[in-house]
């Protein structure tokens, strides 16, 4: 019979209690970032883990993305599992060289010979009017790249039993952090065990394939809600790992619903929707009944002012009305 | 000039032994590129043998090093095959990267040879992550790290210098200062010309070295090594030496007059050594004739291993992106 734990500090508390189970469970397992120690976190998630670890393996780096990222990639060749901090995803372009030009190609350039288990973990996304150097996800730009698997959880099963998994992965996994996310509350059961290469169906439904992950997956839920009052039946999606992709559970969703709705924090062009949209119409375009459709971020820097933000992410109102109208 | 050598002879004639395979492995590879047997950039070490050789010599076996994309050399003495270089160059399954990396990127797990890293200053925070794991682990390893003085203008250089000597890391960075990054002088490209001032910054002990005379470049780093293996940090080298060829195979050599190479020339590495060692009775010319002969037949074993080496099947194309489920 399995125990139910009530996160009552929420998702944070599932984050952290995998970083402290990781740490406990494997002796390679270090935490490496910006104010990961004493401060406690930035967003709380690595509190009291100096204390029960110690500075050598809960270790605070300067303001230094380059250099520690560089450091994580080298200590993970080293035979070291590092996991290393970023502050936000804003703050990982200063690391984009050793994470694109040597982590993501190590294996291949090497031919083979250097693998490089690195999990580096980050919030992404915006919400809370911290403006345009803060606030964006560009988790489906790291996406783009081949040798990197990127993971986005959106529930606290996912925060609590991703982290183990990216660890035995021995390629580098990056895990987006929604920022909105990190009060979710909820219950969770003990001993949780997930795998790192599904999407999951979040809630079924027979008339429109929702998919979304990371921050819009509770409002993409909030939106079939809605349409079920309105006699539409929403399947939801977790996409939860953005690459690779789950083509199969995409397709069986979408050819049993014949319509499909990409919901992405990320901006419109170019985008992880665009790139779901292709996927969908090259391999069920005869399954559609209606265009596939997508609302993302409105294609401008993440504004401050309140209703500006509010404005500028996929909200739950536009959500329903794009689905009413591709379910017309 | 002739002052006795401070270590046996055996290892005397192997310094000159190791330059002369540098120099003729690049000559010859120089060729063969006018020939379209390699292609990509080439990028020759022809003048600054002593470095690697000298340095590399003052290294345990188990030490890490991580090297730049002028790195052919450093593969070499660290213990990579001839054969396997040449291979890599031909772009051939049987090189030491399986032909995907090329010229600029040959790795050595076997000898721990981390590269092969085409981006400037890239490989300076790796080796200071392969330190840290190094440490963490209880082992009395270092890592060597290889740049040129063009690296010492990027962010990398700072911030890993910062972090090794922050955390008194076991690396041993050796800036191979050839006086042009690319076609770039050091005047024009640093406020600070005093390369060991800008390391003395940071607290790391530096010292300048003549990088021409395979005899102080050894012992410099023997005694660089000791503090470093004994937990003093890490050790800052800076090796003023010079690149009798071209940047690349593409460089026109618009911004050095030739007077100033055939200065340089006048101190090469590998004639003024041999000299040195025919004052001091250890090498005749009929010595130094067996020895070229020696690497002459080594070079073109290695040049006949690539011509006989097979092409990877298009069918293998996606190999080595990620690690292959059970292999790691």
């Amino acid at each position: 019979m399995s125990t139910r734990t009530t996160y009552r500090e929420a998702l944070r508390e599932a984050l952290r209690e995998a970083l402290r189970e990781a740490l406990q469970r494997d002796p390679r397992v270090f935490l490496m970032g910006e104010d990961v120690g004493r401060y406690g976190g930035t967003y709380a998630v690595s509190k009291g883990l100096l204390e029960a670890f110690g500075p050598e393996r809960i270790r605070d780096t300067p303001l230094s993305e380059l250099g520690f990222v560089g450091a994580g990639i080298g200590a993970a060749l080293g035979g070291m599992r590092p996991i290393v901090e970023v502050m936000t995803v804003n703050f990982s372009l200063l690391a984009l060289d050793p994470l694109i030009n040597t982590a993501a190609t190590l294996r291949h350039m090497s031919g083979g010979q250097f693998s490089v288990p690195l999990v580096l973990r980050m919030a992404t996304g915006a919400g809370r009017q911290l403006a345009a150097q803060h606030s964006h996800s560009l988790e489906g730009w790291y996406a783009h790249i081949p040798g990197l698997k990127i993971l986005a959880p959106a529930t606290l099963e996912d925060a609590r039993g991703m982290l183990w998994p990216a660890l035995q992965d021995p390629d580098p996994v990056l895990i987006f952090e929604h920022a909105q996310l990190y009060n979710l509350e909820g219950e969770l059961e003990e001993g949780v065990v997930v795998d790192i290469r599904s999407a999951r169906v979040r809630r079924a439904g027979s008339d429109l394939t929702l998919v979304a992950y990371g921050g819009t997956l509770g409002k993409a839920l909030a939106a079939a809600e809605q349409l079920a009052g309105e006699g539409i039946n929403a399947e939801v999606i977790d996409l939860r790992v953005l690459r690779p992709l789950d083509d199969a559970t995409l397709l069986a969703s979408v050819c049993k619903t014949r319509r499909l709705l990409v919901v992405d924090e990320g901006w419109r062009s170019g985008s992880l929707a665009a790139e779901i949209i292709a996927r969908v119409s090259e391999q069920a375009f005869f399954e559609l009944d209606a265009p596939p459709a997508r609302v993302c971020s409105a294609e401008l820097p993440i504004p401050y002012a309140k209703h500006l933000e509010e404005a500028a992410l996929p909200q739950v109102p536009a959500i329903v009305a794009v689905a009413r109208t591709i379910c017309r | 000039m002739s002052a006795p050598l401070p270590f046996p002879r055996e290892l005397a004639l192997r310094l000159l032994h190791d330059m002369v395979r540098i120099r003729r492995l690049e000559e010859r590879a120089a060729e063969l590129y006018g020939e379209g047997k390699i292609r990509g950039f080439l990028h020759l070490y022809i003048g600054e043998e002593a470095v690697a050789v000298g340095a590399l010599h003052a290294l345990a076996p188990d030490d890490a090093v991580v090297a730049t994309y002028r790195e052919h050399g450093h593969a070499l003495i660290q213990g990579v095959s001839m054969q396997a270089i040449m291979a890599e160059m031909y772009g051939k399954q049987e090189g030491c990267s399986r032909g995907r990396g090329g010229s600029m990127h040959l790795f050595d797990a076997a000898t721990r040879f981390f590269g092969g890293n085409a981006i400037v200053a890239g490989g300076l925070p790796l080796a200071v992550g392969l330190a840290l794991a190094e440490r963490m682990q209880g082992g009395s390893r270092i890592a060597a790290c290889f740049f040129g003085e063009g690296a010492m203008a990027e962010g990398a250089f700072h911030e890993a210098l910062n972090l090794a000597a922050l955390w008194r890391l076991p690396v041993l960075f050796c800036c191979e200062n050839n006086l042009y990054a690319m076609g770039t002088a050091l005047e024009h490209s640093e406020s600070q010309t005093d390369l060991c001032a800008k390391a003395a910054s940071y607290k790391v002990p530096a010292q300048a070295v003549d990088g021409m005379d395979v005899v102080a470049v050894q012992q410099a780093t023997a005694a660089a090594v000791q503090q470093v293996r004994g937990g003093g940090g890490p050790f800052f080298l800076e090796f003023k030496t010079y690149r009798f060829r071209a940047h690349s195979m593409f460089d026109p050599e618009l911004y050095r007059d030739k007077a100033e190479v055939a200065k340089w020339k006048e101190r090469g590495p590998i004639h003024n050594y041999s000299a040195r060692l025919k004052a001091l009775g250890l090498l005749d010319e009929a010595g130094f004739l067996a020895l070229a002969a020696d690497v002459d037949a080594e070079v073109e074993a290695a040049v006949a291993f690539a011509e006989a080496g097979s092409l990877e099947p298009v069918d293998d194309l996606l190999r080595d992106v990620h690690t292959p489920e059970g292999a790691s």
